[in-house]
C-alpha cells in the first residue's frame, strides 16, 4: 500500500500503479478541464498518448507541471493536484467559457482584439493567465540531471514481443544489444494481454538477453533520432516529482547504433462523435489495460465501440472481471467471426455522450442509421490503430499506406532502421466516417479542437495539413498530435476528395515525448557547464585579492585594491606607479605562438600584413593580421628569436581564433612551406615589468644589461630559463619575460620582489588600460572593431609593400578608400567626462558621426581623454564635437585631437 | 549529430569537429584582387553535395575535406589535408 | 473579403461560424503579371501587399513553391525588435517596428504583436558598456533604449537568477520597450489575405524551376505549374536564395545554415518580455499559449536539412537554465529547424541583382522575422520603381565586391564565425 495525494485529499495506491490507475481505483473519474472550454476531463488512455488527465507532481523545485496521470508511478507521499480549474475540479468558474464556444472557434483570436498594440497587450494579459495548463516552480530545481554516451550494435526501441524477442536474437548472436522500455515493466502489452504469452517467457527472455551482456532500461524513452544513427534516450531513474536516491533525477543519453529496430507497436485511435470527450469515455486497450495489468474497473455498466477485432478482447477481459458489458457497437456491417458471446449491433456507431462529472450516464448510437440508446458509465472506443511511426521518420524514412488498416507505415529509409511488430503490420479495421454534429466532436482533446474548427479551417481557406495544424492547433498540445492526427487527415482527405495518402502529412520531429528542459541542460547550466581556463599564476594573484574581470573563459586580475581602495582609486594609483617608478603586471593569456624553419619568415609575411623577413635575430616589432577582406582583425608583436625561430604575440580576446587561423593556412593554404607553427599561449606564462625603474628590476633579475627597446633575449632568472621581449603596452620602457607556465611561479616572486625593492607595486587590467590609452594603443575588440582598414586605424605606413599577405586582395576593394569611413581619433574633454561607448554628435539631435571607443584619464596630469572612431577624422583634428551617451545621462565637450596623448615621440623607450 | 571517420582517429562524433569553410571558399594565395574578391564573395551553396573544410578541433585537431550532401547528411567522402597528406 | 470584427464572431455564433470566406483565393497562374515574387513567406507576401496598397499595383503573383509562411516564417522565435548597432540596420529594422505597431488594424488580421519588451542582459562591466554603446547609437538616432540597473531587472523578469555567484551573472539590461513579439503564422495569413483582397495571385504549390531569358534579361519563370511571364521578378525565398539564384546562374554571398528552436508545454504566465543577452546566443520568450520559446547557437555548418545536432540545442538550453533556472521541470514538447540564408556580413540583401529585371531580396541570417514589414515595404519600393528605396539602398548585393559591407558583429565574411 502507498500513500499519495491528489488535492489535498489522501488516497492509497498498489505497488506498480500509474497514477491514472490508482486514482480510477479509488474511484476518481474526474481529473482534469479542457483548456479552452474547461469541460470536464477523465482518463482516456493508459500511456503517453494521454490527452487529458494532466496533474501537476510534486512540490517545491521537483514540481512538474503537465505531467500525464498515465505516465508516473505512484510512490510513497506522491503529491498531485489538477490543473486549470479554478476554484476546484468539480466546481470551475473556467466552464463559463463553454457557453462562449460558439465565438470561441478555431482562430477566432486572429479576427478581433484590434486597437491599439497596447490594448491588445491588455487583452494578451488575460489570454495568458487562460492559457497553459501548469505552473511552473519558482525555486531551483534541487536534483541532478545526469548524460551519457553509449555505443551498440543494436538498439531496440519497445520491449513488447518482438522487440524481446529481436534484442535477445541479436544478444545471443554476440552483439552489444541495448533495449529500451518506456514503461515501467517489459513487455506491458503482454501483461495486458496474458492469454497471449506466458507470463513466464517475459522474466526469462529478459534473462536471456542480460545474460548475454545486453543492457535493458525501463522508464527510457527514445526520444530523438538524428543523424547517422544517433539516438537520444531520456531515462526515468525518479518518478516525477520524487526525491531521487541517489540526486540524479533522469538520464539522457546519446547513444551510437549500428542498426536501429523499432518495435514501438501502434497506438489506439479514439472516434469522433459528439461529446466524446467525457469523463468515461476510454481507449478500449486502456480499460483492458486498467483490468488485466492492475485490476481496476472503471466502470459497472460498459459500452463498448470498436471497428475492428481487438476490442472483443476488451469485452472478454471485462467480462472475467465480472464487470456487465451493455452492448457491443461493431461498426462493421457482417459479424466478425463467431459468436463472441456478447450483445453485438453491427453497422453502429456511437453518436454522442451524457455525464455526470466524474463519469458517464449514458451512450446514444447509430445502428443502422437509427438512434439507440444505452445506460453506461463507461465507454470503451477503439477507432483503429496508428503505426508509431515517428522516430522511423524522424531517420528520414519515407511511408507507404497500408490501407486495410488505414494507417501509415514504415516503409524505406536512409539510415540503419528497420521496425518490426504490430507497428509494421497494424491490425485492419473498417474505415468510419463520423456522423455526429462535428461541433461537440473533439479530435484534439487537450486543444479543444473539434471536427468544426477542421470544417471551419477549410472554409477559410487553410488546407494544407500545415495550415490546418497552425490554424486549429490540433496537434500541437503536450500529446504532439498522438491521438489526433489521424482523425483531422481523414476529415482533410475527405474534404479535398482524395484519398488519406494524399492529402498530406505534418513533420515528424523530436521529441517523441515532452523532455524535462533540466534533462537537456545537463550538468551544463550549472558550473560544471562553465569552461574555466585558469591563469598559470592564479594561486599569487588570489592571495592579493583582486579584484577579477571575466575575459572569454579567463579570469585575469584588474586591480589589487588595498585598504579599502575602489577601483578607480586602486587603478590610477597602479597606473601612477608605472608611469613614475615601475609597475608588474601577469600578461600570460596573450596568444603566442612559435613558428620555426627556413620558410618562417615568409609565412609569418602572409599572416601579417607588416614584413617580417627584416627583422634581425634578436629583434622584434609591432604588427598586425588583416582577415581576407582586408580589414585588421587582430594585432601584435613578432621576434625574431633566432635565425629561424620566430615569435609571433597577438591578442588574449583573439587567441584562439588567432590560432585556427594560423593553422589554416598552414595545414590548408601553404602546407608545402618548410616551417613548424605551434600555439604556446599556454606553454609560456607570461610577466610584464614596465616604468622608469623597470630597467632596474630587469638588471637585479637577470644579472645582464637588459635588452633594449624591441629587442630580445634568453635570460636566466632564479635558475630559471627565460625569454625577455623588450616590448612596451603602457608608453613605458617596459620588458615582457615569458617563461614555462609551471616554472612561473619562482620568476613571478623574484620579479615582484624586485619591484617592491624599486618601490614598484602589481598593476591590473584597469591600469593597463589606462596607460594603453593615454599612449594611444590599440586594442582588439575596441579600436580594431573589425570594421576598420589599416587606413582607418592609422597602421597604412606599416604595410609590407610587397604585399602578399591575406588581406591585399580585400584591401583593393574600392569602397575601403572613399571618403566618409571611420578614422581612428584622440579626443579631449573641454567639459565633462568622456563616457565610453558614448555616440560623437555635431549637435543635440543629429546622427552620430563615430562613438569613443575607450576612454580613460591622463594618468598624471588628469583630465578626461578617450580614443575613438570619427568619420573623415583625420582630417577633423581641431573640432569640437559632443560625446553624447542618452543611456546614461552622460555628455562631454570634446575636442577632437591625434590619438596620443603620452610620449608620441616614443623618448621613453630610450635608454 | 553526425558521426565523421576521422582519417587518423577513426569514426568520432561530429561534437569533436569545428567546420571551417567550403572548399570554394577557399581564395589561393596568388589569386588576382578580382578572383579573390570573386571567390570570398560568393558560394555555390548548393543543395545537394558539397566540399568542406572542417577540423577535428576536440581530437587530433588535423584538417579534412569533407564530402557531403547537406539535405540528407550522406558523408561520400573524408580526406586528410596538410603537410603529411602531401605524399 | 469579409472584415474581422468582433461583431463578426458574433454573429457567426448564430450561424456556426459559416459565414467566413476563404482568406485568399486558389487562383490559376496567369500567363503574364507585372511582377512576380518568387516566395511566399512572410516577405514575399508582404512585399505583395505593399506593392497593391503603396503603389497601386495589381498584377502581381506570388509563387510559393510549398504553401505559405512554410519556411522560416513558421520557425522562427517571433521576436520583433529594432535594436541594432549600426545605422542602416537599425533605421530599417525601426522603419519596420513603426509599422508593427499599426499592422493587425492595417491588414485587418490580429498578428498578435506584443510590445512587451526585448530586452539584453549584460553580465560584465564590458558588457554593459557594449550595451550603452548600443542604445546610444539608437538614442541618437531617435530609437528608444534604456539601460537597467540588477534592481530593474530583477524586477522585470523576476525568474531570472540575479545571484551573484550565478554561472552568467547579470549586471543589467538594456531594454527597447517597444519591441516583442507576434504570432509568426498570423503575419503570414495576413499579408496574404489582405493582398489578395487587393487582387493579388497566391499560386502555392508552384515551384520555380528556371527563368526565362530574352538576351541577358529574365522575363519570366519556369514553374512547376507552368511558363509565367514578367516584367520583373523578385526572388524572396530565404534559406533557398542560393539555389534559386542559381538558376538564373547567379552565386550569391550566401551560405545555408540551420537554426533550431524549442517549444515547452504551456504553462501559466512566468516570462515576461523576450530575454536576449549580450555575451550569449540565447533567447527564451513566452507565447501567448503559454509555451515557453527558446533559441541559441546556430549549427555553424552548411546544411538545408532543417535538422541540427543535438547537443547545440542542449547547449542553449543549458544556457537558458542558467539564467532562468525555474525553467528546469518544463517539458520541451516541440524542436523545429529553418535553413538560413547566411550573408557574409551578417546583413540583409534587398535590391537589383546583375541580371536585369531580376532582384533579390535575402540574407537574413537569422534576423528576418522582425523586419517583415520593412522588408516588405523597401523591396515593393524597388520592384516597382526599379531603384531601391533610401532604407534598403546600402544592402545592395554588390557591395561586398565594393567593400561596403555592414557588419553588425564586425566578423568579417565567414558565416560560422557570426
Amino acid at each position: 500500500m502507498i500513500n499519495f495525494s491528489f488535492d489535498g485529499k489522501n488516497y492509497t495506491a498498489e505497488e506498480g500503479d500509474t497514477l491514472a490507475a490508482a486514482l480510477l481505483r479509488n474511484g476518481i473519474g474526474l481529473v482534469g478541464r479542457s483548456f479552452k472550454y474547461h469541460r470536464p476531463r477523465g482518463i482516456m488512455t493508459a500511456g503517453i498518448e494521454e490527452p487529458n488527465a494532466l496533474v501537476t507532481i510534486g512540490t517545491g523545485g521537483r514540481t512538474e507541471p503537465n505531467t500525464r496521470a498515465t505516465d508516473v508511478f505512484v510512490y510513497e507521499g506522491l503529491v498531485a493536484k489538477s490543473q486549470n480549474r479554478w476554484p476546484n475540479l468539480s466546481f470551475d468558474v473556467g466552464s463559463i467559457l463553454g457557453l462562449a464556444a460558439p465565438i470561441l472557434s478555431a482562430g477566432f483570436y486572429y479576427k478581433t482584439f484590434f486597437g491599439s498594440a497596447k490594448r491588445w497587450m491588455l487583452y494578451e494579459y488575460f489570454i495568458r493567465k487562460a492559457a497553459g495548463l501548469g505552473n511552473a516552480p519558482t525555486v531551483a530545481d534541487p536534483d541532478r540531471f545526469s548524460q551519457r554516451a553509449a555505443f551498440c550494435d543494436v538498439l531496440v526501441v519497445g520491449a513488447g514481443p518482438a522487440g524481446m524477442q529481436a534484442a535477445v536474437d541479436a544478444a545471443e548472436a554476440g552483439k552489444r544489444v541495448i533495449l529500451v522500455e518506456q514503461d515501467s515493466i517489459l513487455a506491458p502489452s503482454l501483461v495486458r494481454d496474458p492469454q497471449e504469452q506466458d507470463a513466464a517467457w517475459i522474466s526469462a527472455t529478459a534473462g536471456r538477453i542480460r545474460a548475454a551482456n545486453g543492457l535493458i532500461l525501463t522508464r527510457t524513452t527514445a526520444s530523438g533520432y538524428w543523424e547517422h544513427d544517433l539516438v537520444t534516450l531520456t531515462q526515468r531513474i525518479s518518478e516525477p516529482g520524487q526525491i531521487p536516491a541517489h540526486g540524479v533525477a533522469q538520464r539522457l543519453w546519446h547513444v551510437r547504433a549500428g542498426h536501429v529496430i523499432l518495435a514501438t507497436g501502434s497506438i489506439e485511435r479514439p472516434m469522433a462523435f459528439a461529446h466524446n470527450d467525457r469523463p468515461g469515455v476510454m481507449l478500449s486497450q486502456a480499460v483492458r489495460t486498467y483490468v488485466s495489468r492492475f485490476g481496476v474497473i472503471p466502470g459497472k455498466r460498459v459500452v463498448i465501440a470498436t471497428n475492428n477485432d481487438d476490442a472483443y478482447k476488451t469485452a472478454l477481459a471485462l467480462a472475467d472481471s465480472g464487470t456487465q458489458v451493455v452492448a457491443i457497437l461493431d461498426a462493421r456491417p457482417a459479424p466478425a467471426g463467431e459468436d463472441s458471446g456478447f450483445r453485438v449491433y453491427n453497422n453502429a456507431v456511437p453518436l454522442s455522450t451524457k455525464g455526470a462529472r466524474h463519469c458517464l450516464t449514458n451512450v446514444s448510437a447509430l445502428v443502422d442509421g437509427k438512434p439507440i440508446s444505452f445506460d453506461a458509465d463507461l465507454l470503451a472506443v477503439s477507432g483503429g490503430f496508428t503505426p508509431v511511426v515517428h522516430l522511423h521518420m524522424q531517420a528520414g524514412g519515407t511511408l507507404d499506406w497500408n490501407d486495410a488498416a488505414q494507417a501509415f507505415i514504415p516503409a524505406t529509409s536512409r539510415q540503419n532502421v528497420t521496425t518490426i511488430g504490430g507497428g509494421a503490420d497494424p491490425q485492419p479495421i473498417f474505415k468510419m466516417v463520423p456522423v455526429s454534429p462535428p461541433k461537440k466532436s473533439f479530435i484534439d482533446f487537450q486543444n479543444d479542437v473539434t471536427l468544426a474548427d477542421v470544417d471551419l479551417a477549410w472554409a477559410e481557406g487553410y488546407r494544407s495539413v500545415e495550415h490546418l495544424k497552425r490554424y486549429t492547433t490540433l496537434g500541437m498540445a503536450t500529446d504532439q498530435g498522438k491521438l489526433s492526427n489521424m482523425a483531422a487527415l481523414g476529415r482533410l482527405a475527405e474534404k479535398q476528395g482524395v484519398a488519406i495518402p494524399e492529402a498530406g502529412l505534418t513533420t515528424f520531429r523530436p521529441p517523441y515525448t515532452p523532455v524535462t528542459m533540466g534533462l537537456l541542460a545537463g550538468a551544463g547550466a550549472k558550473d560544471a557547464g562553465a569552461h574555466v581556463r585558469q591563469l598559470a599564476l592564479y594561486q599569487l594573484h588570489a592571495e592579493k585579492n583582486p579584484i577579477w574581470q571575466p575575459l572569454g573563459y579567463w579570469f585575469r586580475p584588474r586591480a589589487y585594491p588595498t585598504d579599502g581602495e575602489t577601483l578607480a582609486q586602486a587603478a590610477l594609483r597602479e597606473a601612477k606607479a608605472v608611469r613614475t617608478t615601475v609597475g608588474m603586471t601577469d600578461v600570460s593569456t596573450l596568444a603566442k605562438f612559435e613558428v620555426s624553419g627556413p620558410d618562417a619568415a615568409a609565412f609569418l609575411e602572409i599572416i601579417c600584413a607588416t614584413t617580417v623577413s627584416k627583422l634581425a635575430v634578436g629583434r622584434g616589432r609591432y604588427t598586425f593580421m588583416l582577415r581576407e577582406d582586408g580589414l585588421v582583425f587582430d594585432d601584435g608583436t613578432v621576434w625574431r628569436l633566432e635565425e629561424n625561430r620566430y615569435l609571433l604575440t597577438s591578442s588574449t580576446g583573439g587567441a584562439d581564433r588567432m590560432a585556427t587561423h594560423i593553422s589554416y593556412v598552414r595545414q590548408y593554404l601553404c602546407p608545402h612551406l618548410r616551417i613548424s607553427a605551434v600555439n604556446v599561449q599556454e606553454h609560456h606564462a607570461g610577466i610584464a615589468i614596465a616604468g622608469p625603474k623597470a630597467k632596474a628590476v630587469l638588471a637585479a633579475l637577470i644579472g645582464e644589461e637588459p635588452p633594449r627597446h624591441m629587442s630580445t633575449v634568453p635570460a636566466v632568472i632564479g635558475g630559471v630559463p627565460v625569454i625577455i621581449l623588450a616590448a612596451s603596452y603602457s608608453g613605458e620602457r617596459a620588458f615582457e619575460i615569458y617563461v614555462e607556465a609551471n616554472k612561473a611561479a619562482t620568476v613571478w616572486v623574484a620579479c615582484e620582489s624586485q619591484t617592491t625593492a624599486q618601490g614598484g607595486t602589481l598593476y591590473g587590467l584597469e591600469a593597463m588600460e589606462f596607460l594603453r590609452i593615454e599612449k594611444g594603443h590599440l586594442v582588439v575588440g575596441g579600436e580594431v572593431d573589425g570594421r576598420m582598414t589599416p587606413h582607418d586605424l592609422a597602421l597604412d605606413k606599416m604595410l609590407n609593400k610587397a604585399g602578399d599577405f591575406i588581406g591585399a586582395s580585400g584591401l583593393s576593394r574600392p569602397a575601403l578608400a572613399e571618403p566618409g569611413r571611420r578614422q581612428l581619433v584622440g579626443l579631449e574633454a573641454i567639459t565633462g567626462d568622456i563616457p565610453e561607448g558614448a555616440m560623437l554628435v555635431t549637435g543635440e539631435g543629429t546622427s552620430p558621426q563615430g562613438h569613443v571607443s575607450a576612454a580613460a584619464f591622463r594618468v598624471l596630469a588628469g583630465g578626461s581623454i578617450a580614443l575613438g572612431q570619427l568619420t573623415d577624422g583625420f582630417a577633423r583634428h581641431g573640432e569640437e564635437l559632443i560625446a553624447s551617451s542618452p543611456t546614461r545621462g552622460q555628455q562631454a565637450r570634446v575636442r577632437v585631437v591625434a590619438p596620443h596623448f603620452y610620449d608620441a615621440a616614443g623618448e621613453r623607450y630610450r635608454d | 549529430m553526425m558521426q565523421f571517420t576521422c582519417p587518423h582517429c577513426g569514426p568520432r562524433a561530429q561534437a569533436e569537429f569545428v567546420y571551417e569553410r567550403t572548399v570554394d571558399s577557399v581564395v589561393p594565395l596568388d589569386a588576382s584582387p578580382e578572383d579573390a574578391m570573386a571567390t570570398l564573395f560568393t558560394r555555390n551553396n548548393p543543395r545537394g553535395v558539397d566540399d568542406e573544410i572542417w577540423r577535428h578541433t576536440y581530437g587530433c585537431r588535423a584538417w579534412m575535406v569533407v564530402t557531403r550532401h547537406r539535405v540528407t547528411n550522406e558523408i561520400i567522402a573524408i580526406r586528410a589535408v596538410g603537410p603529411e597528406a602531401l605524399s | 473579403m469579409n472584415r474581422y470584427s468582433a461583431f463578426g464572431l458574433l454573429r457567426g455564433a448564430f450561424n456556426g461560424q459559416k459565414h467566413w470566406q476563404p482568406a485568399w483565393r486558389d487562383p490559376e497562374p496567369k500567363s503574364h503579371y507585372d511582377i512576380v515574387i518568387i516566395g511566399g513567406g512572410g516577405h514575399g507576401l508582404a512585399t505583395a501587399y505593399y506593392l497593391a496598397k503603396v503603389h497601386g499595383l495589381k498584377n502581381i503573383a506570388v509563387l510559393e513553391k510549398g504553401w505559405i509562411g512554410g519556411g522560416n516564417t513558421g520557425r522562427n522565435t517571433t521576436i520583433v525588435r529594432s535594436n541594432y548597432r549600426l545605422k542602416p540596420l537599425h533605421d530599417l529594422f525601426e522603419f519596420g517596428l513603426k509599422l508593427w505597431h499599426g499592422l493587425s488594424d492595417e491588414l485587418n488580421y490580429n498578428v498578435m504583436f506584443s510590445p512587451r519588451g526585448a530586452m539584453f542582459l549584460g553580465h560584465s562591466d564590458a558588457d554593459m558598456v557594449k550595451l550603452a554603446e548600443r542604445g546610444d547609437a539608437m538614442r541618437c538616432d531617435g530609437i528608444d533604449a534604456d539601460l537597467m540597473t540588477r534592481a530593474e531587472v530583477a524586477k522585470f523578469e523576476p525568474l531570472l537568477d540575479m545571484s551573484r555567484d550565478a554561472r552568467f551573472p547579470i549586471q543589467g539590461g538594456l531594454i527597447q520597450r517597444r519591441g516583442g513579439t507576434a504570432r509568426h503564422d498570423a503575419v503570414a495569413w495576413g499579408y496574404a489575405r489582405a493582398a489578395d483582397s487587393l487582387g493579388v495571385d497566391i499560386i502555392q504549390k508552384c515551384e520555380v524551376t528556371g527563368f526565362v531569358r530574352d538576351g541577358g534579361a529574365v522575363v519570366g519563370v519556369e514553374t512547376s505549374r507552368g511558363r509565367i511571364g514578367a516584367g520583373r521578378v523578385g526572388i524572396c525565398v530565404a534559406g533557398n536564395s542560393g539555389h534559386v539564384a542559381n538558376l538564373a546562374g547567379l552565386k550569391l554571398p550566401v551560405e545555408a545554415q540551420t537554426l533550431q528552436a524549442m517549444v515547452t508545454e504551456g504553462v501559466k504566465p512566468m516570462i515576461n518580455s523576450v530575454i536576449m543577452s549580450q555575451s550569449l546566443h540565447c533567447y527564451i520568450s513566452q507565447s501567448d499559449k503559454g509555451g515557453v520559446v527558446f533559441g541559441g547557437d546556430p549549427d555553424n555548418w552548411p546544411s538545408y536539412a532543417q535538422r541540427g545536432n543535438p547537443m547545440v540545442m542542449e547547449g542553449a538550453v543549458a544556457q537558458g537554465l542558467a539564467l532562468v533556472p525555474a525553467l528546469s521541470r518544463l517539458r520541451m514538447v516541440r524542436t523545429w529547424s529553418g535553413v538560413t540564408d547566411m550573408s557574409f556580413d551578417g546583413a540583409p540583401i534587398i535590391g537589383e541583382t546583375p541580371v536585369r529585371n531580376l532582384f533579390l531580396n535575402g540574407g537574413w541570417c537569422y534576423g528576418g522575422f522582425k523586419a517583415t514589414p520593412a522588408s516588405g515595404w523597401t523591396y515593393a519600393h524597388t520592384l516597382a520603381t526599379g531603384t531601391p528605396h533610401s532604407l534598403n539602398a546600402p544592402f545592395a548585393l554588390d557591395r561586398f565586391e565594393r567593400g561596403a559591407t555592414i557588419d553588425e558583429t564586425g566578423t568579417g565574411p565567414m558565416p560560422n564565425s557570426r
